[in-house]
Formats: structure tokens, C-alpha cells, sequence
């Protein structure tokens, strides 16, 4: 049985992953999973410099789902080698490297530091996060910016290019389209929803940042459609999130186009989703007599 | 740091809003330190996602227990949960309490409410006694007054209606112990913030150690998730850390209290 997929030159062994923002920098969880199982790890939105993030509360929990607005909290790109890299670089598994900035040329130079680390298995471009002032989700939901940022990591970097892209556009094909034609490797769908709680007590938003990313079961229907939109536009391979938690979920995501899944918001709660997604995918191969999980890609019937 | 599925032994009404759950948890309660949490998902929970913290109160052979209070939708459906009944249970987390030296010295605790759980193991385990001042605002927010006194600590009690104990405030009656010159004492609190604020400015006062337990907000309770950070003064400025991995407990005069929200 074949469960392996492809990412630009890289192969991952299995196509599921995790999503960046719930999975710290890998080294969180090694007493409760064994990373080495995973398709690959995907670390945290890192940044040139350390990101001190957002005000408290910085989360809350809504039916099905969760709303974030950490603000990207993170220790920079020199933390991040020193602190986190020497635990990551010993796996035998890709690492992923999120990166943002609030420039194209910062991005441009976080993607010549991690290519220059050497040992990186790829980078994934967040153009996308929605809890940022500067930064983030004005790259990605503008269709020249979006071609700049890619096109600038592309010249500054050999390392496969993953861009994480916003669900908060009206349609998705242009943009994975200006991302593939920029020299993107594959393309990651989709980040947070932008939403908001109000604490009807105190008449407060529930978030210090008023609004936030919306995440967790909830989204999955969305994230579905925004997949098969997206992989019907695009040559390159989508690696498809959203309220995973079960490996049903993941087959879905599958056959709406994604080559690979991430799961996210899961990992908050029950760490062990994405071994039991991985187990749960080989099953339902078994049962279905499907011997390479590359036949599942896609294969959704919307025809008569 | 285990994850492991534990069944219900016990889950009874203490006092008002209050409930104490004793689950068997072998392979976590032999691990437990005083002021550490456990991270329990409720399994009948579908909507509700995330893993709610309780400090570990009681550890005894093979089981561990929590005092908990019905503060919402969570806490509720847990509180109907019955014996033989699972949860999943991520623990023993955080960085807890120092636990003194024999000889060290002298633990005065402090505690506001459902904070006394996280206080309990801390008393049984230090190699000696102390005063343990608990405050409330009515009669029924004091709770395990008994179980500290069964260790043979000094139990000092307020409340802010008068209905048990003194009148007024924990800090009132902590104020007053510390006026008596006694060498040797370090303060351990649990609480709630404006608590635990002035805790940490008598401690200050009074040139004493002080270790606090904070309770925030918490999503994934190993570090991740980056929801319960509090500020902890860091070179001439702040950092916002961790209070399920850097904390819960967290020496007083690291906290940047004029940064907390």
C-alpha cells in the first residue's frame, strides 16, 4: 500500500501533516506522539524578529470551533535556530518551515535564512494570517502583492514553496493561479475564517483583538469547497485544512482535490488525531481495495 | 507528561457550585507534584472542543482527585458525570510549586476559593508546617478547611460576609501574620489575579519569597496554543509566557503585573 505524495521534489511518507499555529515547533508533543509518523511537521508563523503577539484574551471557544487572535507570538528567526531548530533538524521526518513578514523583502529574507540553515524540508508562506495588522492577509488577498511575496521567496530560495493562502476572497481560482504562476510548489488551503464573539455579560468582544480566525469542525464544508475550487485551478498539488478529526475527514479533503491534510485546531485537544487520522486512512484503503492513496486525490464524482 | 483515558471513581457536590472527582489515573498520579494541573477533555462534550485544566488537589495510590466549580457548560456536564464513567486526561502539566527543604523554610499559603486544591499537596509534602490562610466571599467558598487542619496545619479563615471565619479579606488577615517578626517564612498563593496581585505586594513589602499559581484562560495546556500567556518581566522589559508550560506557578517578582490585562 502506498501512502506517500509528493510536494515539489519532496516526498512525504504519508499525506498528513499539521497545520501551523497548533502544533509550537514540534517538540511539544514528542512525549505524547512519535513525530516520525507524521507526513510531515509544520512549525509556527516565524518572522525575522521575535513577535511579542497579541493582548489576552487571545482565544475562544465557539460551537464546533475555536476563534483566535494570538498575533503571531513567536521568537524570530535567530530563537527559533537556536531554541528549536536543533531538536527539529534530528527528525526523520520533513519540517516545515511557516514564514511571514511585513514586507516583501522581509520575506524574501526570512526565505534566504532557512535556505541557507540547510536541512529545511520546506517553506510555507503565510500571506494569510487575519490577526496582524501589517503582514499577513494583505498579501494574500491582494492578487499583485500575492505575486510579489511569491515571486520574491522564489528567487531567494530553492527549498519547495508552500503558500498558505486566504479563504477570505470571493473567489480562490485567481489567487492559487497568481501563487502557482509565481513559483509556488503547492499551496496550502486555507488559513483561519475571520470572525467574532461578543460576551453578551459585558458587552465586550470575547477577544482583546476584537476579531480573530475562525477554526475547528465548523469550517470543514467551507474548507471542502475552497479545496476543490482551488485544485481544479491549479496544477500544483493543495495540502487541504480545516477541521479535520477524523481520518473520514481527511478522506474527504482527499478526494476534493488535496494531495496532503493538515490537521489544526485538533491538536489542541486530542493530540493524538493526527496518528489516528494516518491509521484510520490505511484502514479505510483496506476496506476499499485502494492500494495507493494518489488514486483518492480528486476522485470526487460531480458529474451524473 | 502522560495522555491517558482515566474512569470516574467519585464526583460529589462538596458545598453550592463546588464538586470533588476522584478518577483512577495510574499512570499519572504517581507523577504529580504540588500545583500541577490535569488537562481533562469531557468526553460528552461534542460542540464544546477544548480540554478544560483543574488543578490536582488529592493524589492517594493509583487515583487523583480535583475540586472543581460549576462555572459553565463544561464544568456542568462534567458535574453530571457518574462513576465508571471516562474522561481523557493529558497530566500531570506545569511547572508547580518549590516544595521547601527540611529545615528551609516556614510555608504561610494563601488561598482564594477553589485555589486551596491547588495548595493541598504542597502542605502535605512540605517537611514543615505552616499557616494556611483561606479566604471566600460566603461560608460555602471555603473548602478542604478540614483536610489541611487533618495535616496539622493552622487553618485561618475569612470571609468577605462574615458568615465563616473572620471578616474581610484573605490579605487582611495575611497582613496581620506578617506584622509579627518571624524569620524564615515564604508566601505560596493561589488565587484569583487581584488576589495574587496583592499577595505578591506584601511579599514585596515584606521582603518575603513569594511562588504564585496563576489561572488563565487555557486551550491546549502543553505549550502550543499560546492562549494563556501572562506578562513575566524579561531584561528591562516583558514577555508574554506560558502558563500551562512556564507556569502555573510563577515567582511573584517576575510577574509584570502592570501589563496584566
Amino acid at each position: 500500500m502506498n501512502l506517500s505524495v509528493k510536494i515539489g521534489t519532496l516526498t512525504m511518507q504519508n499525506p498528513v501533516t499539521v497545520a501551523s499555529g497548533t502544533f509550537g515547533y514540534g517538540v511539544e508533543y514528542a512525549q505524547l506522539i512519535d513525530l516520525n509518523q507524521l507526513g510531515a511537521v509544520v512549525v509556527k508563523g516565524i518572522r525575522l524578529e521575535p513577535v511579542r503577539g497579541n493582548p489576552t484574551p487571545r482565544t475562544v471557544e465557539v460551537t464546533s470551533g475555536l476563534i483566535n487572535a494570538i498575533g503571531l507570538q513567536g521568537p524570530g528567526v535567530d530563537g527559533f535556530i537556536r531554541k528549536y531548530w536543533p531538536f527539529l533538524k534530528e527528525l526523520k521526518v520533513p519540517t516545515f518551515i511557516n514564514i511571514w513578514g511585513t514586507t516583501v523583502e522581509e520575506y524574501a529574507e526570512v526565505a534566504r535564512r532557512f535556505d541557507a540553515l540547510g536541512g529545511v524540508g520546506a517553506l510555507e508562506l503565510n500571506v494569510s494570517c487575519p490577526n496582524i495588522k501589517a503582514g499577513g492577509a494583505q498579501f494574500g488577498t491582494d492578487l499583485k502583492l500575492l505575486s510579489q511575496v511569491v515571486g520574491a521567496c522564489r528567487k531567494a530560495t530553492k527549498l519547495p514553496l508552500i503558500t498558505k493562502m486566504s479563504p477570505n476572497v470571493v473567489n480562490i481560482a485567481p489567487y492559487a493561479k497568481a501563487a502557482e504562476a509565481a513559483g509556488s510548489d503547492a499551496l496550502s488551503i486555507m488559513n483561519s475564517f475571520p470572525a467574532m464573539a461578543i460576551d453578551i455579560e459585558t458587552r465586550r468582544p470575547s477577544l482583546a483583538n476584537v476579531t480573530g480566525g475562525l477554526t475547528g469542525p465548523c469550517i470543514k464544508p467551507i474548507a471542502i469547497k475552497l479545496v476543490w475550487e482551488a485544485a481544479k485551478a491549479v496544477k500544483i498539488p493543495v495540502i487541504g485544512m480545516g477541521g479535520i478529526q477524523t481520518a473520514g475527514d481527511a478522506v474527504e479533503f482527499l478526494m476534493a482535490g488535496a494531495t496532503a491534510v493538515a490537521i489544526g485546531t485538533a491538536n489542541f485537544y486530542e493530540p493524538q488525531t493526527a496518528l489516528q487520522v494516518i491509521a484510520g486512512l490505511r484502514h479505510f484503503m483496506q476496506q476499499n481495495g485502494i492500494g495507493d492513496v494518489r488514486e483518492l486525490i480528486g476522485s470526487v464524482q460531480t458529474g451524473k | 507528561m502522560v495522555e491517558q483515558t482515566v474512569q470516574i471513581v467519585s464526583n460529589e457536590r462538596d458545598t453550592d457550585l463546588y464538586f470533588r472527582l476522584i478518577a483512577r489515573a495510574p499512570q499519572i498520579a504517581p507523577l504529580v507534584q504540588p500545583g500541577q494541573f490535569a488537562h481533562v477533555r469531557i468526553l460528552p462534550l461534542k460542540e464544546a472542543l477544548l480540554r478544560r485544566p483543574f488543578s490536582i488537589f488529592q493524589v492517594s495510590g493509583d487515583t487523583l482527585s480535583i475540586l472543581y466549580k460549576t462555572i459553565g457548560y463544561g464544568t456542568e456536564v462534567l458535574s453530571r458525570m457518574r462513576p465508571g464513567e471516562e474522561l481523557s486526561m493529558i497530566g500531570p502539566l506545569g511547572h508547580g510549586f518549590t516544595v521547601p527543604r527540611p529545615g528551609g523554610e516556614t510555608p504561610l499559603l494563601v488561598a482564594g476559593g477553589y485555589g486551596m486544591a491547588a495548595l493541598y499537596l504542597l502542605a502535605q509534602r512540605s517537611p514543615q508546617k505552616g499557616i494556611v490562610f483561606v479566604g471566600g466571599r460566603r461560608r460555602v467558598d471555603i473548602l478542604c478547611e478540614e483536610e489541611f487542619r487533618a495535616l496539622g496545619w493552622e487553618v485561618r479563615v475569612t470571609t468577605e460576609d462574615g458568615s465563616h471565619g473572620e471578616t474581610g479579606l484573605v490579605t487582611q488577615a495575611l497582613l496581620a501574620e506578617l506584622k509579627r517578626p518571624t524569620p524564615g517564612r515564604k508566601l505560596f498563593a493561589c488565587g484569583p489575579n487581584p488576589m495574587l496581585k496583592a499577595v505578591g505586594r506584601l511579599a514585596a513589602e515584606f521582603d518575603l519569597p513569594a511562588e504564585l499559581s496563576l489561572d488563565e484562560h487555557m486551550g491546549c495546556g502543553i505549550g502550543v496554543c499560546l492562549t494563556c500567556v501572562v506578562p513575566i518581566k524579561a531584561g528591562d522589559s516583558w514577555e508574554y509566557q506560558r502558563t500551562c508550560t512556564d507556569g502555573p506557578v510563577f515567582d511573584s517578582r517576575q510577574v509584570a503585573w502592570e501589563a496584566v490585562e
